[in-house]
């Protein structure tokens, strides 16, 4: 490990150039440690890894490599820090902000092989596991003992926990429940000098900085994980569902702050606008109220007895905040098809539009409906439409503007009116991603939110831990240069931007 | 920004320059712990008050200098808590003091530590930058979570002006069981329960006596009772219990000898080191009295998966934290150089060096 911290490091100020990178010293190099299967260097072999998740943007990367061992991670990033090649981590590739995005002169190390469930320790109430693991296979496995990981972002079926790591993931339950970062004991990973470190440990701390949330949401900037340890929690003996309608989404939004302030934390506290409903109702058929200008999804876990104490206390508020229909799931099938919707509500959007941007902001809550009012505005303004599905509980928004990307100009005004959001987001004394990351997709927004002590802090913290400025270059922090760019943009200010050729994500 | 953050920042700046320790302090109940503290004392008494408390948001952002019993107070108006319970050391505990150390009390186990709970915080750094991180919203991936790493930096990295802080509804029901068995068997069945959805909030055994504490609502209070059986404990004595613990006032934590904290894996064996012990968090952490060699104790500690910190009294001329491996500490190094080029900002009390 390198002792030395730049007092401001380069890469923060400019972004970094590597385009001198060698590819065939790179192969010849790797081909030395992984297998001659486990790389990747033909273009048609590269071609599945040019995106994640957000595929707007597309990168050949130079080179892909899967490795099997922790061992040949510690070999591949002794190479690219003695080569001085950009690294890009990358789990199953959900992502939704492009931090996964591949760089043109960089590897990405696919962690797709990783993917053992090491361990499962149902006393201790814990699982060790590679970080290819899937979200999902980890409560599947604990599932015989009557345990679950919490956290379940709606792509748990494919997202990896490494993924998760690197985002620090939420999902509809972390109200109750917590982020991926509540739900770790301790990440091992390889630093860019090949030196492998464990941040937290078995037991609940560890001793010196506590650097798990440090690394948990990096997206991949300051390490490249190889183990996960993770919390399991009991699986409550039963959970039950309320769908409120409402004819008014201000009331909606006061209603999810009554229940709050009553003393009650749901397990999950969901609420989508008269036009995410209807295009779901299509697609699922959850039998939603469908003149209903909102509604909200409001789940109780636990005891049977606790359960049916917390229903009866959210029927009450709900009735009080003046919901005009209530229903409370009689079974299981009922409370998963009130679940399907909202689980739904991007695939729906993909089938109404041929494309959607999803918006990741999080506002106090109080400030809901004036957000939802804002947007509204905004839709006439770009003459754009806009669903809504809200994490309403904790105020995280994921409004799904849908554009045609075929459509000239689409794809950027749908962009603009994005932008708008997040900068709104920020001026209700809210953040501009609660669970997406920033990647590459809102690294202009960053500018808006910190200002430049923060962003030069970010990089010496970057720098404490890659002080070449290897790991995943160009994401989640903007470069000084970057944010002065935008700030002229925005003083310019005549929307849409001045140069709506460049591509801007 | 307020005048007293711009002397802060100032003074901070000329101690940079010329490289003079400045010990950041609150109401100086912890400076027992840790290392030696050492500098010109830079007090944040002074600067308290409550900038936000929206009960509604669960969130509330507090100066530094605010006492805990203050900000405690004013959530209990509102029927909310600190749910990490930390420890009140003095009756002058600083909500800045409380981050710094990052240390939490019975309740744990159960809802999570400090860190689990800051949202945001403004700092000023050791070049006497203010800087900002996180916010006010519960969730927030902008940026690395800086504020989270406040939580037991013992102000190494900066001086914490003020912090965000979610707060949770006091639990309805509350009830306290007691149990007679050896250290085994609770380490066992601590465990087992853990596994179980039950709504165990705090736990504490010693000398074959253990302690279960329940907290939620009344129905999952009265159906656990039912289920556990055990002994009743009285309200009266079941809150200075708890209390006792949390703000070591109980007898255990009287005398002269070591205290060490031990940090380990719930299931872990009984360290069967010599010496008084209590067991809390469901077996994650132990407290031992012990004038063992601290060699012997971290040794046994680390075999079993925990680390020991010396928490008060004993030999404190060296480490009081477990040592870390290099290139972890590595890191600490470099972090600690990233907010604080200088190293004037509470010098060597968590590690020599940080």
């Amino acid at each position: 490990m390198t002792g030395e911290v730049f007092e401001a490091p380069a890469f923060g100020t400019a972004d970094a150039d590597f385009s001198r990178v060698d590819k065939a010293r790179l192969v010849n190099a790797l081909a030395r440690v992984v297998p001659a299967a486990s790389l990747l260097h033909d273009v048609e072999d590269l071609r599945p890894y040019e995106c994640d998740g957000m595929a707007a943007l597309r990168q050949v990367p130079m080179v892909v490599v899967l490795p099997e061992t922790e061992a040949q991670v510690v070999d591949i990033l002794k190479i690219c820090a003695a080569q001085g090649v950009p690294v890009v981590a990358r789990g199953a590739g959900t992502g939704l902000s492009g931090g996964a995005q591949p760089h043109r002169f960089g590897l990405v190390v696919s962690l797709a092989r990783l993917k053992k469930i090491v361990s499962i320790d149902a006393h201790a109430r814990r699982a060790v596991v590679q970080p290819g693991v899937r979200n999902l296979a980890i409560s599947e496995a604990a599932a015989p003992y009557g345990l679950y990981y919490a956290p379940d972002p709606s792509s748990q079926i494919a997202c990896t926990i490494g993924g998760n790591v690197a985002e620090n993931s939420g999902g509809v339950h972390c109200l109750k429940y917590g982020l991926t970062i509540h739900n770790l004991l301790k990440v091992r990973g390889v630093s860019i000098a090949g030196d492998i470190v464990e941040f937290g440990s078995l037991a609940l701390d560890a001793p010196g900085y506590d650097l798990l949330p440090l690394i948990t949401g990096s997206e991949g900037m300051l390490a490249v994980v190889t183990e996960v340890t993770v919390k399991l929690t009991p699986k409550p003996q039963l959970a039950q569902c309320v769908l409120a309608a409402f004819d008014d989404v201000v009331k909606a939004g006061d209603a999810v702050a009554a229940i709050i302030a009553a003393g009650i934390i749901p397990a999950g506290l969901e609420m989508m606008d008269q036009p995410a409903t209807a295009a779901v109702e299509e697609f699922v058929h959850a039998g939603y109220p469908l003149d209903a200008q909102a509604i909200l999804l409001c789940e109780s876990d636990g005891t049977p007895e606790e359960v049916a104490e917390e229903i009866a206390r959210v029927r009450a508020l709900l009735e009080a905040s003046g919901a005009t229909e209530i229903r409370v799931s009689r079974d299981e099938a009922e409370r998963l098809r009130f679940w399907a919707g909202r689980k739904a509500a991007f695939p729906a959007a993909g089938r109404i539009s041929p494309d959607y941007y999803c918006m990741d902001g999080t506002i106090p809550r109080k400030r809901l409906g004036e957000m939802l009012k804002a947007i509204q505005a905004m839709e006439q303004k770009y003459a754009m439409r806009c669903i809504n599905v809200f994490h309403a509980g904790d105020g995280n928004l994921h409004p799904l503007i849908l554009f045609d990307a075929n459509m000239p100009g689409e794809q950027h005004t749908a962009e603009a009116f994005g932008a708008e959001i997040l900068e709104l987001s920020v001026a209700l004394g809210g953040t501009i991603t609660g669970e997406h990351g920033v990647g590459i997709e809102k690294i202009n927004q960053m500018c808006s939110q910190f200002g430049t002590p923060e962003i030069k802090a970010f990089h010496r913290v970057k720098a404490a831990f890659d002080p070449d400025g290897l790991l995943n270059p160009g994401k989640a922090i903007p470069t000084l240069n970057r944010c002065a760019e935008y700030g002229r943009e925005r003083m310019g200010a005549s929307r849409p931007p001045a140069h709506p050729d460049l591509p801007r994500f | 920004m307020n005048d007293q953050i711009q002397n802060w920042a100032e003074r901070i700046r000329t101690a940079a320059a010329s490289g003079t320790a400045q010990c950041i302090r609150g109401g100086g109940s912890k400076d027992f712990y840790g290392r030696q503290p050492v500098g010109e004392i830079l007090a944040t008494t002074g600067y308290s008050g409550i900038v936000n408390y929206e009960p509604s948001e669960l969130v509330v952002t507090v100066r530094a200098g605010t006492r805990l019993a203050d900000l405690e107070a004013e959530l209990a108006g509102r029927k909310q808590m600190l749910a990490f319970e930390p420890p009140r050391f003095g009756v002058d505990s600083t909500v800045g003091g409380c981050v710094a150390a990052g240390l939490a009390g019975p309740r744990r186990a159960a809802v999570g530590g400090v860190r689990d709970f800051v949202l945001g915080a403004r700092i000023i750094d050791g070049r006497g930058e203010v800087l900002r991180f996180g916010g006010e919203v519960m969730k927030n991936v902008a940026g690395y979570d800086v504020s989270r790493v406040l939580a037991g930096s013992l102000g190494t990295l900066g001086l914490i002006v003020e912090v965000s802080l979610k707060v949770l509804p006091r639990p309805v029901a509350e009830a306290t069981l007691r149990f007679e068995m050896d250290e085994a068997a609770a380490l066992h069945q601590l465990n087992a329960w853990g596994g179980q959805p039950l709504p165990i909030s705090a736990s504490a055994w010693r000398g074959g006596v253990l302690d279960l504490r329940l907290s939620g609502a009344s129905a999952a209070v009265d159906a656990a009772i039912a289920r556990l059986g055990g002994e009743s404990v009285p309200a009266q004595v079941a809150e200075a219990l708890w209390a006792g613990l949390r703000d070591q006032r109980d007898v255990f934590f009287s005398g002269d000898d070591a205290l060490w904290r031990l940090s380990m894996p719930s299931d872990a064996l009984a360290v069967q080191l010599a010496g008084a012990q209590l067991v809390e968090w469901g077996g994650a952490q132990r407290w031992l009295r012990s004038t063992a060699p601290a060699g012997q104790i971290r040794a046994r500690v680390a075999e079993l998966g925990g680390h020991a910190v010396m928490f008060r009294h004993g030999d404190r001329s060296d480490e009081v934290f477990h040592p870390l491996p290099a290139p972890l500490m590595a890191l600490q190094r470099n972090l600690k150089k990233a907010f604080d080029p200088a190293g004037i900002l509470n010098p060597g009390r968590l590690y020599a060096g940080l």
